[in-house]
C-alpha cells in the first residue's frame, strides 16, 4: 500500500512533465491504433468476400476479356449453380476523384450475391428499366442519390457519356459488407458495343460461379480451367477471396510500409517515455540512496520506477485506445478512400500490449541503476 | 555578450542518456519524413524520365491510360501523315505504333502475381527513345515471338532471364535480352514485336500512337487539326505530361499519407524535447542565477538555451537523414492504380529534401525548446539563487 502510493506520488510529482508524456504517449497509441486500422481497411474487399464464389478470369491478366459463349461451357462443369457476368466499367462521375466501382452484370448476378439486401419492387423496377443502375447505401449516402435520379457517367473504357437511372438501392446484410458500387444491365452495355464498336462486343470481363457445395471448390475450379485449356482465352479460376487478396498484394510493398511505420510510432514514444523515466530517476538518485539508508532494499526501488511508469503508460495508452474509436469515425468521414474504416477489437488489444511493453522497456536501465547504486555515493549526488 | 557555445555542448554531454533518447526520437521522425519524400521524388523523377519532351502520345479520346485507349489502323495512319510529325534521316516519319497488353507475372520470393505491362514495339519505337539500350542480349528479330525485359523486371519477376520462355496468348516468347531505359517506367516493361503481339491476342487495334514532334511544329494547332477531322477520335498530350498525369494519384497518396503521418509522428518528437528542456531547466536554476549574477542578460540566457533545444534537433536531424540516406539502395516497386499495372522506382535523396529534413528538425527542436527557455530566461536573479 505504502508502495502504491509512493508510486502515484512519485508519478504526479511533475505534474507537467507527466502530462506533456501523457499526451505524447496518447497520440502515438492513438496513431498506432490509425495505423492499423488502414491496414485492415486494405483487407476488407477480401475480408467481405465468400468462400462459396470462384471467379473466373482470363489467364492472361484482367485487361483481357473472355468471350460470352464461355457461360454455358461453365454452367455445363459438374458442380456449377450459377454463373453471372460481370465487366469493368471504369466510368468517371462528374470528376475523376469521385471514384467509386461500377460494374455491368447479368440480371442474376444478386443471386449470387446475397449479402446485398435489395426491396424485391426496386429489384423489379431495376429488371424491366433496360437503363436502369443499382446502387450500394454507402454511395448513395456519400452523393446523395435517389431512386429515380439520373446518374452520367463519362466512359474511360467505353467512350462516350452513358446516362443511368437509379431504380434501386441496396444495404449490407452486416457492417463489414461494402456497398459503396454500381451495378447496371451488362446487356445495356453489349447491346450499345455492338452499334458503336461491334469488334469489343460480346466479351466478359470476369465470370462469378456459385457452387454447390463449399468443400468442392478447388476441385471445380481446376475443373472449369481445364475446359479451357489450350483454347484462344485460357481461364484462370480462384475463389473470391483469393482474387480479392491479389488485389492487396499488388501494393504489398505500401501495406508493408505502413507496417513498419506503426513500429516507428512505438520506438519515438518508447524514446520519449524512457527519457522521462530516466530523467526522474536520475533526479531523485539521493533519494534514492536515502531509501536504502532507511532499509529498503533494492528489489523495493525496482518496483517503485517499474510502478511509476506503468501508471504513465497505463493512463496515456487508456486515453489514446479510448480516443481511437471516435478518431477513426472522424477520418472516414474526412477520407473516403476507404469503403471500410473500422477499428478492430484485436486492434486496441495491440494498443495496450505496446503501452505495457513501452512501460517496461523504459524502466528497465533507471530500475538496474537505482537498484545498484551505493548509499554513499547516491548521497552524494546532485542532479 | 553571448553565453559561451562550450556551456551548452557540456550540458548536452553531461546529460548523454538524455540527449541521446531525445534526438533519437527525433532521427525517428526525420527518418520516416525524409524516406516519405524521397519515396515521392523517386516516383516523380521515374516518370519525368519516361517521358520525353518532344514526343507526343496519342490515345482514344475519353481513356486516361494505354491500356484502356485503342488506336485503328486507319487512324494512326492518318495521324502518321500529319503535319508537325518530325521526320528522320530517311524521310520517314518518326512514329512508334504500339500495343499495350497486361499481363500477369510472378514477384520472385513471395511468388504472388502482380500486372506487368507487355508493349509490342516497332524499330521506330527504339528511335523515339534515345535513353533505352540493350544491357544483355540482342534486340528481338522482327516476326518472331522474341521479348526483351527491363531491369526492374529482370530483378523482380521470376521467368525473366534470357533464355527463359514466358508463356500467354498460346505461344511461348523467348526472352533474348534485357534493356535499361535509365530508371524511368520503361524499366518495369517487357517489350516485343507489335505485330505479333496483335496477332497472337487477336488485336486489330492498336493502343496508342507516339510520334516526334517537329521541330518548331505547335502541339496545340495539331490538337485542334485532329479535332476538326471526323475520323479521328483521338487525344494529343506531350509524353512528359501523360506520364506525369498517370502517377498523379499514387503521388499524392504517398506524399498525404506520408505528411500526416509525420506531422503526428512529429508532435510526439518535440513533446520529448519539451520534455527534456523543461528538466534541463528545472535542473539548472542555481546555474542560471549565477550565470545572470555574473551580468549575463536574459536574452542571453535565451539564447543558449534555444542554442541546446536546436542542437538536441540537429543532432537527432543529422541522425535520421544519414539512415534514411543508406533507403537509396533500397528498390520499391507497386502497383499503380491509374494503370494497374507494376512499376518500380527508388528513393531519391535531393539537396532540396536534405535541406527540407534539417529545417524540419530544427524547427521541432526550436518548438520544443521554445517555452522551456523562456522559463529559464524569465527566472529572477534573487528567487534563482535562493533555489539553489
Amino acid at each position: 500500500m505504502f508502495l502504491l502510493k509512493l508510486v502515484f506520488r512519485n508519478a504526479f510529482r511533475h505534474r507537467l512533465r507527466t502530462l506533456l508524456t501523457l499526451a505524447g504517449l496518447a497520440i502515438a497509441v492513438l496513431a498506432y491504433g490509425l495505423l492499423q486500422t488502414v491496414v485492415d481497411a486494405w483487407f476488407a474487399g477480401a475480408a467481405a468476400a465468400s468462400e462459396t464464389r470462384l471467379i473466373t478470369r482470363n489467364a492472361i491478366s484482367l485487361s483481357v476479356f473472355l468471350p460470352v459463349s464461355y457461360e454455358n461451357r461453365i454452367r455445363g462443369v459438374e458442380g456449377v449453380t450459377r454463373v453471372a457476368r460481370s465487366n469493368w466499367f471504369g466510368g468517371i462521375y462528374q470528376e475523376p476523384k469521385n471514384f467509386f466501382p461500377q460494374f455491368a452484370v447479368s440480371d442474376n448476378y444478386l443471386d449470387l450475391y446475397p449479402e446485398f439486401v435489395l426491396p424485391p419492387e426496386q429489384r423489379a423496377a431495376w429488371l424491366r428499366d433496360r437503363k436502369g443502375c443499382l446502387v450500394g447505401r454507402d454511395l448513395a449516402t456519400q452523393y446523395g442519390f435517389k431512386v429515380g435520379d439520373v446518374l452520367p457517367l463519362r466512359g474511360t473504357i467505353y467512350p462516350g457519356t452513358w446516362e443511368f437511372v437509379i431504380r434501386g438501392i441496396f444495404d449490407g446484410s452486416d457492417s463489414t459488407k461494402i456497398t459503396r458500387h454500381m451495378l447496371f444491365h451488362w446487356d445495356y452495355l453489349n447491346e450499345t458495343l455492338r452499334k458503336t464498336a461491334p469488334r469489343r462486343a460480346d466479351y466478359v470481363g470476369v465470370y462469378i460461379v456459385g457452387v454447390d457445395n463449399i468443400d468442392n471448390t478447388a476441385a471445380i475450379a481446376s475443373n472449369v480451367d481445364a475446359v479451357f485449356k489450350n483454347s484462344l482465352a485460357e481461364t484462370l479460376t480462384e475463389s473470391e477471396q483469393a482474387f480479392q487478396l491479389g488485389f492487396v498484394a499488388m501494393s504489398d510493398q505500401i501495406i508493408a510500409a505502413i507496417r513498419i511505420v506503426s513500429y516507428v510510432v512505438i520506438l519515438i514514444i518508447l524514446a520519449v517515455m524512457a527519457n522521462t523515466m530516466a530523467m526522474s530517476a536520475r533526479e531523485r538518485t539521493s533519494e534514492y540512496a536515502t531509501l536504502k539508508a532507511l532499509g529498503f532494499g533494492p528489489a523495493f526501488l525496482s518496483l517503485l520506477i517499474l510502478g511509476e511508469s506503468l501508471v504513465i503508460c497505463a493512463l496515456g495508452g487508456a486515453l489514446g485506445i479510448a480516443l481511437t474509436p471516435p478518431v477513426a469515425a472522424a477520418f472516414k468521414k474526412v477520407v473516403t478512400v476507404f469503403p471500410v474504416f473500422q477499428v478492430a477489437p484485436g486492434t486496441l488489444l495491440w494498443q495496450g500490449v505496446c503501452a505495457l511493453a513501452v512501460a517496461l522497456v523504459a524502466a528497465i536501465v533507471p530500475a538496474v541503476r537505482a537498484a545498484r547504486i551505493r548509499i554513499v555515493d547516491g548521497l552524494r549526488s546532485i542532479a | 555578450m553571448a553565453v559561451p557555445i562550450q556551456y551548452v555542448f557540456r550540458n548536452l554531454w553531461t546529460r548523454r542518456l538524455t540527449t541521446l533518447l531525445t534526438s533519437g526520437g527525433v532521427a525517428l521522425v526525420v527518418f520516416v519524413f525524409a524516406t516519405v519524400l524521397m519515396l515521392d521524388a523517386g516516383l516523380r523523377r521515374t516518370l519525368v524520365t519516361t517521358g520525353e519532351y518532344d514526343n507526343v502520345v496519342a490515345i482514344r479520346k475519353g481513356a486516361e491510360n494505354e491500356i484502356q485507349s485503342g488506336v485503328t489502323r486507319e487512324q494512326a495512319n492518318i495521324l502518321e501523315s500529319l503535319p508537325g510529325v518530325a521526320r528522320g534521316a530517311d524521310g520517314e516519319p518518326m512514329v512508334s505504333k504500339v500495343v499495350l497488353i497486361l499481363i500477369s507475372l510472378r514477384k520472385t520470393g513471395a511468388g504472388k502475381p502482380s500486372n506487368v505491362v507487355i508493349r509490342g514495339t516497332s524499330a521506330g519505337g527504339f528511335a523515339l527513345r534515345p535513353q533505352v539500350r540493350l544491357t544483355a542480349g540482342r534486340a528481338p528479330a522482327p516476326g518472331s515471338s522474341e521479348v526483351i525485359v527491363g531491369t526492374a523486371i529482370a530483378k523482380g519477376f521470376e521467368g525473366t532471364r534470357i533464355g527463359e520462355r514466358l508463356r500467354f496468348a498460346q505461344r511461348d516468347w523467348t526472352v533474348v535480352g534485357a534493356f535499361d531505359a535509365g530508371s524511368s517506367g520503361f524499366d518495369s516493361e517487357v517489350w516485343g514485336d507489335v505485330d505479333q503481339l496483335l496477332q497472337a491476342f487477336r488485336r486489330t487495334v492498336f493502343s496508342s500512337v507516339i510520334f516526334r514532334l517537329a521541330p518548331g511544329a505547335d502541339l496545340e494547332r495539331m490538337r485542334a487539326a485532329i479535332d476538326a477531322d471526323p475520323r479521328l477520335t483521338n487525344d494529343v498530350k506531350r509524353e512528359q505530361t501523360f506520364y506525369a498525369d498517370q502517377s498523379r494519384a499514387l503521388s499524392n497518396f504517398i506524399s498525404i499519407l506520408g505528411l500526416t503521418l509525420t506531422s503526428v509522428f512529429s508532435i510526439g518528437a518535440m513533446l520529448g524535447a519539451m520534455i527534456t528542456m523543461y528538466a534541463s531547466v528545472a535542473n539548472r536554476v542555481g546555474e542560471i542565477g549565477t550565470l545572470r549574477a555574473l551580468g549575463f542578460r536574459r536574452s542571453n540566457v535565451l539564447v543558449a538555451f534555444l542554442t541546446e533545444a536546436l542542437l538536441l534537433g540537429l543532432l537527432g536531424g543529422i541522425g535520421g537523414l544519414a539512415v534514411a540516406s543508406l533507403m537509396q539502395f533500397v528498390s520499391f516497386s507497386t502497383t499503380n492504380f491509374q494503370t494497374f499495372a507494376d512499376l518500380a522506382f527508388s528513393f531519391t535523396l535531393t539537396p532540396g529534401i536534405a535541406l527540407k529534413t534539417i529545417l524540419f528538425s530544427l524547427a521541432m527542436g526550436l518548438i520544443g525548446g521554445f517555452l522551456p527557455a523562456l522559463r529559464a530566461a524569465r527566472l529572477e536573479i534573487v528567487d534563482a539563487l535562493r533555489a539553489a
